[in-house]
């Protein structure tokens, strides 16, 4: 089934190395301090294999990890008006900028793609944390608008995951205007009765928690995620409340009703493909790894090129 | 009592020898002070609109937050009759932070919904100083239910720091109740008029202000964050709250350039914790106006509106 025109296969090396540190191939966990081989932390999708302890993960590679077969063809995000207030602080925003899709190698500080998973074509969306902390500014708004749309024109579920410090400060008050836009993006897929499944990762905070992270259909997050409109640091240099154990943490939201599930990275794909088949009304799907879905495309296709937002994809379905 | 605020205090100082120069000639009833204090309030007057006419950032944010500036509360008891508040949320609580009720703006029935900062100590404590708790959001989503149904314009006036950073707030699901209620304004069949009319502070106040109309009050401020917090979290020194102010672009001003507000509306000379009368009153014509327009739009079209509206927002920058 051709329901795609173009693929992005993922460079092999995007699973086995983390931008950051290139030269060094052991990673220290944070949480339990055991130094882990890079391959070992890669294979188990950036989760400590002592503590469980889950690490960040960049769009890219929870994508490779998601798709049948790591293949997915990138959704095109309209690109928002640069800098649009001239915000300076300590430094130039598009220094700033700069500085960011430098260190990452990304434009912006999410991904949208389209592809399968279980054999089931989604839209899914994954935010950058290490990307200026996740935060949304204008090209968020856009890229998860430009999911919804890509969604409801292929008359696909969303899955979106979430991972911000909360807005992007540079971008002041257009950066508090992406709650109501990304609102209005979650309206359609709800009007068009479409699943929107959100995972919630560590840390997903402010502006983005209080818009399209809550107003999911169902609410996953991942193992002691922090999840919070206002910070723990916040409330108590604010309010000089003392905070109990776990507070904020993903099984504390769960024990207080805002998830509906917490679960480890290594069991999500599985669970989504399962959730979201039975929300379709399709059969069980056949689980585990799956390859690409047929007929191949050319391997080389190393620099996506990305699909027209306005274009068809499911036309072949 | 005057507050006179930090950069007032020139303005402080004339307007103080004026009245000590009155009050001497009432002990002496001699002399003849009234040239000289009528010089001096002159002085004052002109003093007052320079200052007013070229407030930088911060002091906007000062004159925002200004303890005598009418509030929620002002505008209702003011602009609407029948005012018939409707508490609760019917889950939890009901937040004192968040005003509403039906009232009647002239004739015509509206849902009108706020936030309330409270005038004294006592009534701060109780308005939380006008940051909503999540029954604050929920309680203006089950008003803004109630207006949809009963085809009753929703007014929101917004004047708040923020949510609430609290422990309860956060357990009880704030983030969640802040959605929903953006999603409830980007619903409603009705009109949706917003006045942000001191601060508007972040998610709480979006969650009012998603609105077919958004008006700021001349020297109001609305912002993603407070320039103090962005000071301490982008210059890691909350004393950097000039800057901070003025980076944001804040003011009435820049979020018209931006299009992100619809109207300004004018205070009276000296802003409007000086002439609360007046300032009250143009806002209400402000919102009538907006509502005449408005009622004669379908259903289908108001939500249209809105929603396009928020989707095109951001598209021109700041040099439209
Ligand atoms: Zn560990």
């Amino acid at each position: 089934m051709n329901w795609i025109s173009n693929y992005v296969r993922p460079k092999i090396n995007s699973l086995f190395s983390r931008r950051e540190v290139p030269e060094n191939l052991w990673t220290k966990c944070d949480e339990c301090g055991t130094m882990l081989f890079h391959r070992e932390l890669s294979g188990n999708l950036n989760v400590c294999t002592s503590c469980d302890h889950h690490m960040g993960i960049t769009p890219h590679e929870r994508f490779a990890a998601l798709f049948d077969g790591g293949v997915y063809a990138e959704v095109k995000v309209p690109e928002p008006l640069a800098d649009p207030l001239h915000f300076r602080d300590q430094k130039r925003y598009p220094d700033r900028m700069k500085a960011a899709q430098k260190s990452t190698g990304s434009p912006e500080a999410m991904l949208v793609a389209q592809g399968e998973i279980g054999r089931t074509p989604i839209v899914a969306a994954a935010q950058d944390f290490s990307f200026m902390g996740g935060s949304m500014g204008m090209y968020v708004g856009n890229a998860i608008i430009a999911a919804a749309e890509r969604a409801v024109s292929a008359k696909l579920p969303l899955i979106l995951f979430s991972a911000a410090g909360g807005a992007r400060m540079q971008e002041g008050i257009l950066s508090l205007m992406q709650m109501p836009r990304t609102t209005v993006a979650i309206e359609m897929l709800k009007e068009a009765g479409l699943p929107y499944i959100v995972v919630l990762t560590h840390p997903t905070t402010g502006g983005v928690t209080a818009s399209y992270a809550m107003l999911g259909d169902i609410h996953i997050a991942e193992p002691n995620a922090l999840i919070c409109f206002a910070g723990p640091r916040v409330i108590e240099q604010t309010i000089r409340e003392s905070l109990p154990e776990g507070f904020q943490r993903a099984e504390y939201l769960l024990d207080h009703g805002m998830l509906d599930r917490v679960t480890p990275r290594g069991k999500l794909r599985d669970e989504l493909i399962s959730v979201v088949r039975m929300l379709l009304g399709l059969p069980p799907a056949v689980m585990g790894d799956l390859p690409a879905p047929a007929p191949e495309t050319p391997e080389t296709a190393a620099t996506p090129d990305p699909v027209e937002p306005t274009e068809p994809a499911a036309k072949q379905v | 009592m005057t507050h006179y605020l930090e950069f007032e205090k020139p303005l402080a100082e004339i307007e103080g020898k004026a009245e000590e120069l009155r009050a001497m000639a009432r002990a002496n009833p001699e002399m003849d002070v009234e040239k000289e204090a009528a010089a001096l309030d002159s002085k004052a007057a002109t003093l007052l609109g320079d200052l007013y006419k070229t407030l930088d950032p911060w002091r906007k944010c000062q004159v925002a937050r200004h303890p005598d500036r009418p509030h929620c509360k002002d505008y209702i008891e003011a602009l609407f009759s029948e005012y018939t508040p409707l508490a609760g949320d019917r889950n939890f609580a009901d937040d004192h932070a968040v005003m509403g009720g039906l009232a009647r703006l002239g004739d015509r029935p509206v849902m009108v919904i706020g936030h309330e900062k409270g005038h004294d100590t006592k009534t701060r404590i109780e308005r939380n100083f006008g940051m909503a708790r999540p029954e604050g959001y929920r309680k203006a989503i089950r008003l803004m239910d109630i207006a949809d149904r009963f085809n009753i314009p929703v007014v929101t006036l917004v004047d708040t720091p923020g949510a609430y950073p609290g422990k309860g707030a956060e357990e009880r699901g704030q983030s969640e109740a802040i959605a929903r209620a953006t999603e409830k304004c980007l619903q409603i069949g009705v009109p949706l008029v917003s006045v942000i009319i001191g601060e508007g502070g972040s998610g709480g106040a979006v969650a009012f202000a998603t609105a077919n109309r958004v008006a700021m009050l001349e020297h109001s401020i609305y912002s993603v964050i407070s320039p103090e917090g962005c000071a301490s979290i982008l210059w890691k020194d909350a004393e950097k709250m000039r800057e901070a102010a003025e980076a944001l672009r804040l003011t009435a001003q820049d979020l018209s350039r931006l299009g992100v507000i619809d109207r300004i509306i004018p205070e009276p000379r000296g802003g409007a914790q000086r002439d609360r009368r007046t300032a009250i009153a143009t806002v209400g014509e402000a919102i009538g106006d907006f509502l005449d327009k408005l009622e004669k739009k379908s259903r289908k079209a108001l939500i249209r509106d809105r929603r396009e509206k928020f989707l095109s927002m951001g598209e021109k920058g700041l040099a439209a």
